[in-house]
């Protein structure tokens, strides 16, 4: 094990952290705030530790894929420890264990929160920057950032990327990390930008609120500044909202390839999929809403809020424009089972992926014709494509893992929850990086009725399934740390 | 530079990892999955999965916006068709291994019918760069200069040699001799040898000339360098084949020691000259018969590295002879050095290097009418080769009248096959191709060789 690459790379993420905090710095410059003591508190701390840290050159600078785990797993818990310090220095979250569930919960763009409504109305612009800002970063990856800037490991950084990104599988754009990296975070930027703009074209929409809803949208995340989520704002924005949700669910790659020219490749197996589950729910719910007569909505409103909680809970965001825990019981089990499916690989949305849903799926047609042919040969196949062996098993890997920690989790937490909906729809929640779940977890509860011991299982949970379980498994995994 | 390589094997990783340290943007193709992951856990290229003569997998690498594109697959047949392919397709320079000795003596016409940049085969090359080492066993560095026709040697001045003291023009016009001193560095510091430079000894020289002209010249400057009159091979394969072509006429009397009955009368048939053997080559008693004792040079050519090493070793305990192992895993490089075996040659690196000298010329020479840009002292002295392609000043001049700015040499004028090294009387004729030498100056044209008026 490399000791010395980890606690430098950890050292720049500090570094990198630091440079991060200047934007809430200058919002209370701004809005003429006194957290801007704080902000500049918390800068001096991570700057100089991340100084200390990334002093001495590593005497080897080769990682291995062990090492990449263990440095994207460390680097999001430090992250999330040092992101937390606004919020419990200020004041505005006493609880140390209640600050870092809500930086975890934007770190991991989970969007669920410890915050009631008027709590959160009443925080100092600058810490709800902040709190949306944290999305925007964990969205595309902190590591992934600093890699566009920085050899941080030579040609070996793919073991990183690879950590860090969604997806089973991830592959680069072009020869280089660093470029790939750079590619990636652009196409973030461009599109968080055009939804900044679109935001901004409704008269309602002041700049800052336009900024915070573009961070949590573009990350899918799902803090706002407001109590009631988006509940009060106009159709307009929530209709905008429910597009950008989705754009941000595809992935990355395929705008890459739109924008040269590959116009065709953006239809691939897993976007026509993620199309088809999308758009069947949308008609399912709508028509289930209808026919209950649920809420009084008329055809319109029916499609407008259905699409916008399809898109909210696929896209792992999390945001809220009508109350879906007042919804018959068939509309709320299908937005449950879309939580586990979650958004495309490559973006950056949470749970278990589209692509991975699907290959399990052809495994799983394929089992049952070789019941019916026991000899026959049949490879599973993307687009044409072979899907390799060792990514079908790792798929298989990571659906095990993920049964496992969900059920402990769920376990763990059943003491106090009040109903099993809440103990199950409240890990789906901060496992697939939602949010919101059900019942009181629902779009207008939040977790802070939890004892902090529940929070921390969340707070594993989250960081968990935003890492793809592996890299937290391994972290502390006993064999990882001992020495050969 | 963005370059496609296809083909994963030794020479393909070798080349990626090179050409990506040089700051390339390198994708690499290959059909097994397993191997382009190994690739590109290790290195910062892209890996595409594929056949790289299709269409569509050349695509998918980039192939329209590549730059460079080396076929290094295990098949000629498919390196070839992959640059043809690979040409019709995008805009890019072409690289070809093709090993087989069959098409060996087609190489010249393929690179033309096929518009290839460049024809490797890494037995051939292996084979030059054994001739040169025993052509000149006391060099410091020999290498292939203008497309191979001459070549740039290195060599420290001795003490007891007639070049200390002496002026360059005071040496050529002693000697007779058709070599050119083209650059000299005499501690940090790097000179370009105009005719009244003053040789001391301890000076690193370079000489451009042809081998023949070069021998000559070590003879007449009382150069006490070792020369080699015979040689022992072990192993009939390839590289033998080749470097029996290559030294056929070099008066070195060669023995080869193979073990298999068929290939030693295939051989012996295909080389006169050559004092053919039959018998295992690790046979000590065989090795000792043969006078391994007596011998001027021991050559190691067994397929395994082990064997090789060991005969090396063997050689250098009981006799003074230069050494030249073959090995094919450069992995433990770290410990072959310790065990000084003197010149130790790698076909695999020899490719690579090949291939990344080229591409390096082409880079150095972009944005100029520079054809290639070699580096004679690293970031001091350069070597640029022009093709003179319309008439301008420089031309139908005896360059003696011509006024060269302070630190430029004309080395070598290319008119057709007839390579001359120039002298006052010489001109320069539309359609040559001339190899400037020039210290601390960015060239790029043959015009700015001249002062300004």
């Amino acid at each position: 094990m490399n000791f010395q690459i980890i606690r430098r790379t950890v050292g720049w993420l500090l570094l990198f952290e630091a440079i991060f905090f200047v934007i809430p710095l200058i919002t209370a410059v701004v809005y003429w705030e006194k957290e801007f003591f704080v902000f500049l508190t918390c800068i001096a701390l991570c700057a100089v530790l991340g100084l200390l840290c990334v002093w001495k050159k590593p005497k080897k600078d080769t990682i291995y894929a062990k090492e990449g785990f263990v440095i994207v797993a460390l680097s999001w818990i430090v992250m999330s420890i040092f992101g937390c310090l606004p919020f419990f220095i200020s004041g505005a979250i006493p609880s140390f264990i209640d600050a870092l569930f809500e930086t975890v919960s934007g770190f991991t763009t989970t969007g669920s929160t410890v915050l009631y409504g008027d709590q959160i109305e009443g925080m100092a612009k600058c810490l709800l920057l902040w709190r949306s800002f944290t999305h925007w970063i964990g969205g595309m990856g902190v590591l992934v950032f600093i890699m566009a800037f920085l050899p941080l490991s030579g040609a070996r950084n793919m073991y990183l990327m690879k950590a860090e990104s969604p997806g089973p599988t991830v592959g680069k754009l072009v020869p280089k990390v660093k470029n790939t990296a750079k590619i990636l975070y652009s196409i973030y930027l461009i599109i968080t930008v055009t939804l900044f703009v679109f935001l901004l074209l409704d008269g309602s929409m002041g700049v800052f609120e336009a900024l915070n809803l573009s961070f949590s949208i573009a990350g899918t995340g799902g803090f706002y500044i407001k109590g009631d989520s988006l509940a009060s704002n106009t159709p307009y924005v929530q209709i905008i909202a429910t597009v950008f949700m989705l754009v941000f669910s595809i992935n990355f790659n395929s705008y890459y390839l739109i924008g040269r020219g590959k116009l065709r490749e953006i239809f691939n197996a897993e976007v026509r999929l993620f199309i088809y589950i999308v758009t069947g729910a949308i008609v399912l719910i709508v028509l289930n809403l209808l026919a209950t007569g649920t809420q009084g909505y008329t055809l319109g409103e029916g499609i407008r809020y259905t699409a916008f909680s399809v898109a909210s809970v696929i896209s792992t965001t999390g945001l809220v424009a009508a109350d879906f825990d007042l919804w018959p019981i068939f509309s709320k089990c299908i937005l449950v089972g879309m939580m586990l499916v979650g958004a495309c690989a490559g973006s950056t949305g949470g749970g278990i992926k589209v692509s991975r849903v699907l290959v399990l799926s052809k495994g799983a047609g394929h089992e049952v014709k070789r019941m019916i042919h026991p000899h026959q040969v049949k490879k599973i196949s993307l687009d044409k494509r072979i899907v390799e062996e060792d990514t079908v098993r790792s798929i298989n890997a990571f659906i095990m893992a993920y049964i496992i920690i969900y059920i402990v989790s769920m376990l763990l937490v059943s003491f106090e929850c009040p109903s099993f909906e809440v103990a199950f729809t409240s890990v789906a929640a901060t496992i697939n990086n939602v949010g919101p779940g059900l019942g009181a977890v629902g779009p207008t509860g939040n977790f802070a009725f939890f004892s902090s011991w529940a929070k921390l299982v969340y707070i594993f949970d989250m960081l968990a399934g935003r890492l793809e379980i592996f890299p937290m498994l391994v972290l502390f995994f006993p064999g990882t740390w001992r020495k050969k | 530079m963005k370059i496609i390589i296809v083909g994963c094997g030794r020479v393909g990783l070798t080349l990626a990892e090179k050409l990506n340290n040089d700051g390339n943007e390198v994708t690499v193709v290959d059909l097994s999955p397993a191997k382009v992951t190994e690739i590109t856990n290790k290195v910062d290229v892209m890996g595409v999965v594929g056949n790289g003569a299709k269409q569509s997998t050349l695509r998918e690498a980039g192939i329209e916006s590549a730059q460079l594109f080396i076929a290094v697959t295990n098949s000629d047949e498919l390196n070839l068709l992959c640059c043809m392919i690979a040409k019709k397709e995008g805009n890019c320079q072409t690289i070809a291994r093709v090993k087989n000795p069959e098409y060996s003596a087609d190489a010249p016409y393929l690179k033309e019918q096929l518009g290839l940049a460049m024809v490797i085969n890494p037995q051939y090359a292996a084979a030059e760069e054994i001739s040169r080492v025993l052509r000149f066993p006391s060099a410091l560095k020999v290498e292939p200069f203008a497309r191979g026709r001459v070549n740039l040697i290195k060599f420290k001045v001795p003490k007891h040699c007639k070049l200390v003291g002496s002026s360059v023009r005071e040496i050529i016009a002693k000697l007779k001799v058709d070599v050119l001193v083209c650059s000299v560095e005499r501690g940090e510091k790097a000179f370009i040898a105009k005719g009244d430079f003053v040789f001391e000894e301890k000076d690193i020289v370079s000489i451009i000339g042809t081998p023949k002209q070069a021998n000559e010249f070590f003879g007449k400057i009382d150069y006490k360098g070792d020369v080699i009159h015979n040689a022992i091979i072990v192993g009939a394969g390839a590289i033998t084949h080749y470097l029996c072509g290559i030294l056929d006429r070099s008066g070195i009397k060669l023995t080869v020691i193979e073990r298999d009955l068929a290939l030693c009368e295939s051989f012996s048939n295909d080389w006169k000259k050559v004092n053919v053997i039959h018998g295992d080559g690790l046979n000590k008693e065989l090795l000792l018969e043969e006078g391994v004792e007596n011998v001027d040079a021991f050559v190691s050519l067994l397929p395994h590295d082990e064997d090789n090493i060991l005969l090396s070793l063997f050689c250098k305990d009981i006799s003074a002879c230069k050494l030249v192992t073959k090995i094919g895993r450069t992995d433990y490089d770290q410990v072959l050095s310790k065990l000084d075996l003197e010149a130790v040659i790698c076909p695999k690196n020899i490719t690579s290097d090949m291939i990344l000298r080229f591409v390096r010329a082409t880079q150095n020479s972009e944005g100029s009418n520079i054809e290639r840009l070699y580096n004679i002292i690293q970031d001091k002295v350069e070597a640029a080769e022009f093709i003179i392609k319309e008439n301008s000043p420089i031309c139908n001049v005896p360059l003696s009248d011509l006024k060269f700015k302070e630190n430029v040499l004309v080395a070598s004028i290319t008119r057709g096959k007839e390579v001359m090294i120039p002298r006052g009387s010489s001109m320069i004729k539309q359609g040559d191709t001339v190899i400037v030498i020039t210290a601390n100056l960015a060239l790029h044209d043959i015009t700015d060789v001249l002062q300004k008026d």
